[in-house]
């Protein structure tokens, strides 16, 4: 299956002899998959609960400008960086999904927030390289940069659905079946599993409900969080059983930060630990001996 | 690939520079955490920068009043800090028509004592509370009190006053500023109801002002002795399992009648706030809700007859946040009222952003529509805000905004925002059950915060001056009010704070800027004059403003309406709308004087 539109090279998920398979109708339909789910979500949620901040215009309409601007922002960039980098416009489903991402998750009362978040995101990419590969997933490098840089003007997601369950679990379900789709089922279920896993644990020492514990997973912030950011194929490890360790080492350094109540602490995990890997798996290739 | 190279370093230049933006950002617009005022060091440069300053004198005129907070039913124990945490209120008020502004001020402990501050005439206030029946509210099984407003409700011609509480609310008549009788059996109140919040207005113009208390908890809580736990808002957005609304006409006989589904107010989320005001030039004023928890909510007045809740249609009601406090103000002198609403802002956690809502251009035309302007005019950044209220503070002609901060201070170093950010994400079943809450256990939830006061430059921006000013507390605010207390033409301001004394700013303005104050009194209007406009035309401005029965957070502000005019004050003409209708034109009113007004007969 062609997992393009979250940003993936086929070869990334899949043997030569399977990317040769691939149809051309199948490849664009499943490159939009992702992209289409996300903005379904968005538009959805902003409609029924209007998770999204409205940018300049005061909130007074349900029209998402802060969203809008990031992602026009984030294909531009991508588009420019992408030209005058490696001399060729690349697929714009990874810089929409990171546009979309960056306007849903940050929360902000400054409309140039938005487009800054998502240019961030899409140089990040440019930027910070190794091996020919970036090693950070874009939004969340932008994401994390300016919350933590800038507390006083970015904030997160902090919202819910409404606090209903009807949507959470249809788009849990839905989710589930996407990442199913494009081949990263079993990171998201993994890192699904190990949060609420450490949610027991935290429960555990601090005493608190295992019902607080586990409550942040049901948000919107982590189901895109699980979906998108933590899956994304370009700024994981390739092999199958490295990318279980992976998600479960982000849920790990996420335990360890909310022990130390870091508020935004899912973003900082992925932030330090997808780089770590990354470097990881480039010096272990480097130290292999090429075959002739 | 050294192509390559080249291209990633100036990527990553790129990236630095991006990352600089927000600094470069907030240096060239001042920063939140350094107000326009932090650079100066002394009261005199302040007052001459500013045009005034603010000087602390709660003690030295007698007032020594220090805010006790309720405790509730055990199963609470562990977040008790967070939820008894409301209850400081204040209301200006001139009891017994002495020409001088007096304070009534609410305690909210068990068996805690109210206070009402007789102005003696000489800078000091003397405490009456006790001597005119409104001290001691606070007794066990009837609830607490939660704050206070005033009207003549029978056109007695003195100010009787609603005590609204978590319990029992309670009316008491004004026996011409010699006592205070309970009337509340008489005049039919429901008996309980969880409120931290009711105006007066006269809805229908009748000419006797009607009531409206609107519910926070849900009215069949009883605080003291909860069956269990499960009492929480049902979510932090969209939460519509609070407390009740009453909009009770006022019959003129001393009885009032419970209409609220009649007029179509049904609403049932968790309201802080309500304020009342004719925002679309009907003469009828239509009801603003900050709620908790939600989205706020706009009724309009339809004539009198009936209200249409247009809060998602006009703007103000189209995203969730915390509402706290809700006020009007003409803040750029344009002869409309904007709404400002205060929400919760706390760095790198929540920016909710505080809410002005100015009206569009064509307002005056249906439908009505807002635009949130906070951001751009600098007053959205306040902190865990409650109370705001507009006011003239240097007299300049343009109306500046003090804002409340804080919510509980307690351990200076531990914060519980970690915490409270779980719960805030969860779903119904976890957020409703105040067991899953997470303890307390002495921490602060953005406590020791610095109060707001934005100074208007009448350029569509303010800054802010609090430190600078001398509103330099760190209290847990929670109602504010405006009032000139010594009739010298320049707006005090009274804060009451959570667990701590009520704050009592004196303001020393340059007096080279003019004033005028009108004080009205209704004939044919219900006698406050309690929806009455006036609008002030000088040196070729023109402000209005509209004579408020509470405003802000369990606050009223003085009825009297004080308009700062700047230098060399010319003024053209003033208009008055009665709420009966009538229009009245002042030519030559008096400046810097308190104009007293009687509605004509026509």
């Amino acid at each position: 299956m062609i997992t393009q539109g979250l940003g993936y090279a086929p070869e990334a998920v899949m043997s030569p002899s399977e990317v040769n398979k691939i149809t051309p109708l199948r490849a664009w339909w499943e490159a939009y998959i992702p992209p289409a789910f996300i903005t379904l979500i968005l538009l959805a949620a902003n409609w029924r609960f209007g998770i999204l901040e409205a940018g300049p215009f005061g909130g007074t309409s349900k029209v998402p400008w802060g969203t809008i601007s990031s992602i026009v922002t984030a294909m531009l960039t991508e588009m420019l960086l992408g030209a005058l980098v490696v001399g060729r416009i690349p697929h714009l489903a990874s810089a929409y999904i990171s546009g979309i991402s960056v306007g849903i998750l940050i929360r902000s009362p400054f409309f140039w927030t938005f487009p800054l978040c998502a240019a961030v995101s899409i140089v990040s990419k440019y930027a910070l390289r190794l091996g020919g590969k970036h090693i950070w997933n874009p939004s969340n490098f932008g994401v994390s940069a300016l919350l933590f840089l800038y507390p006083a003007v970015f904030t997160g997601l902090s919202l819910q659905w409404g606090s209903e369950y009807a949507p959470m679990v249809i788009i849990w379900i839905l989710g589930f079946i996407i990442t199913w789709r494009v081949g990263r089922f079993h990171m998201s279920l993994t890192y699904a599993l190990s949060f609420v896993f450490f949610a027991f644990v935290r429960h555990l020492i601090n005493g608190q409900s295992f019902y607080t514990e586990v409550a942040p997973i049901t948000g919107p912030m982590y189901m895109l969080f699980t979906f998108f950011m933590v899956t994304d194929p370009k700024t994981t490890v390739k092999p199958r059983w490295a990318q279980y360790v992976f998600v479960f080492s982000v849920a790990a350094m996420e335990c360890l930060l909310r022990m130390n109540e870091a508020v935004k602490a899912p973003y900082y995990a992925l932030f330090i630990v997808g780089p770590m890997a990354n470097v990881l798996e480039y010096l272990l290739k480097s130290k292999k001996p090429r075959t002739a | 690939m050294r192509q390559n190279r080249i291209a990633q370093l100036l990527s990553f230049i790129l990236l630095v520079v991006l990352l600089a933006v927000p600094a470069f950002i907030k240096r060239l617009s001042g920063s939140p955490s350094q107000p326009a005022g932090s650079g100066i060091d002394s009261a005199a440069a302040a007052k001459a920068r500013y045009g005034f300053q603010l000087h602390d004198v709660a003690k030295a005129v007698g007032i020594d009043f220090v805010h006790q907070s309720p405790h509730l039913d055990s199963k609470l124990d562990h977040i008790m800090p967070q939820i008894a945490s409301m209850g400081a209120a204040v209301s200006v008020v001139d009891f017994d028509r002495d020409g001088w502004p007096d304070l009534f001020v609410i305690n909210s402990g068990e068996g805690s004592k109210n206070r009402l501050y007789r102005n003696q005439h000489d800078g000091t206030f003397k405490d009456m509370a006790a001597e005119m029946g409104l001290a001691d509210l606070n007794q066990v099984g009837t609830g607490v009190c939660m704050g206070a407003v005033w009207a003549d409700f029978d056109n007695s011609g003195y100010e009787s006053v609603l005590i609204y509480k978590w319990g029992r609310p309670e009316l008491f008549h004004n026996d011409a500023g010699k006592g205070f009788t309970r009337v509340t059996e008489k005049a039919g109140l429901p008996k309980w109801i969880n409120a931290n919040n009711a105006i007066w207005l006269d809805f229908d113009g009748d000419g006797k002002v009607d009531l409206l208390i609107a519910g926070y908890w849900p009215d069949n809580l009883d605080l003291w002795h909860l069956k269990d736990s499960r009492i929480m808002c049902e979510s932090f957005e969209y939460a519509n399992n609070g407390g009740g609304k009453y909009l009770l006409h006022n019959n003129g006989d001393g009885t009032f009648t419970d209409v609220t589904e009649k007029m179509g107010i049904k609403s049932k989320r968790w309201t802080l706030a309500a304020a009342a005001a004719d925002l679309h030039g009907t003469g009828r004023p239509d009801i603003f809700f900050a709620n908790d928890y939600g989205i706020s909510e706009l009724f309009m007045n339809e004539n009198g007859h009936h209200f249409t809740e247009v809060g998602e249609s006009t703007g103000v009601g189209a995203r969730p946040k915390s509402g706290m406090s809700a006020s009007f103000g003409d803040v750029l002198n344009q002869g409309k009222l904007a709404i400002y609403k205060t929400n919760i802002s706390e760095e790198g956690v929540l920016i909710q952003g505080n809410d002005l809502w100015l009206p569009d251009a064509n307002s005056d035309s249906v439908p009505l529509h807002y635009t949130d302007l906070g951001t751009a005019m600098g007053i959205n950044i306040g902190g865990w805000s409650w109370g705001a209220q507009f006011g003239d503070l240097n007299n300049d002609g343009w109306l500046d905004l003090f804002c409340t901060n804080g919510y509980v201070s307690l351990d200076r170093n531990a914060s519980y925002w970690y915490d409270f950010s779980k719960i805030a994400g969860a779903n119904t079943a976890v957020i409703s059950d105040a067991a899953n809450w997470p303890p307390m256990k002495g921490r602060s939830l953005s406590g020791y915060q610095q109060k707001k006061l934005w100074i208007n430059d009448g350029a569509g921006k303010f800054s802010e001056v609090s430190q600078a000013i001398g509103a330099t507390d760190l209290l847990d605010g929670r109602a504010v009010v405006m009032v000139d207390l010594w009739n010298r033409g320049a707006l005090d301001l009274v804060v009451a704070n959570q667990n701590g004394p009520l704050k009592v700013y004196k303001n020393e303005v340059d007096p080279k800027n003019e004033w005028i104050t009108f004080e009205l009194e209704g004939t044919q209007s219900n006698r406050s004059a309690i929806g009455a406009q006036v609008r002030v035309f000088w040196n070729g401005f023109q402000q209005l403003q509209e004579v408020s029965g509470g405003s802000g957070f369990a606050a009223q502000n003085d009825r009297r309406l004080h308009f700062g005019l700047g230098k060399e004050a010319k003024i053209e003409k003033v208009e008055i709308r009665w709420p009966s209708g009538v229009k009245q034109i002042l030519n030559a009113p008096q400046l810097n004087k308190i104009n007293v007004i009687k509605e004509p007969q026509q």
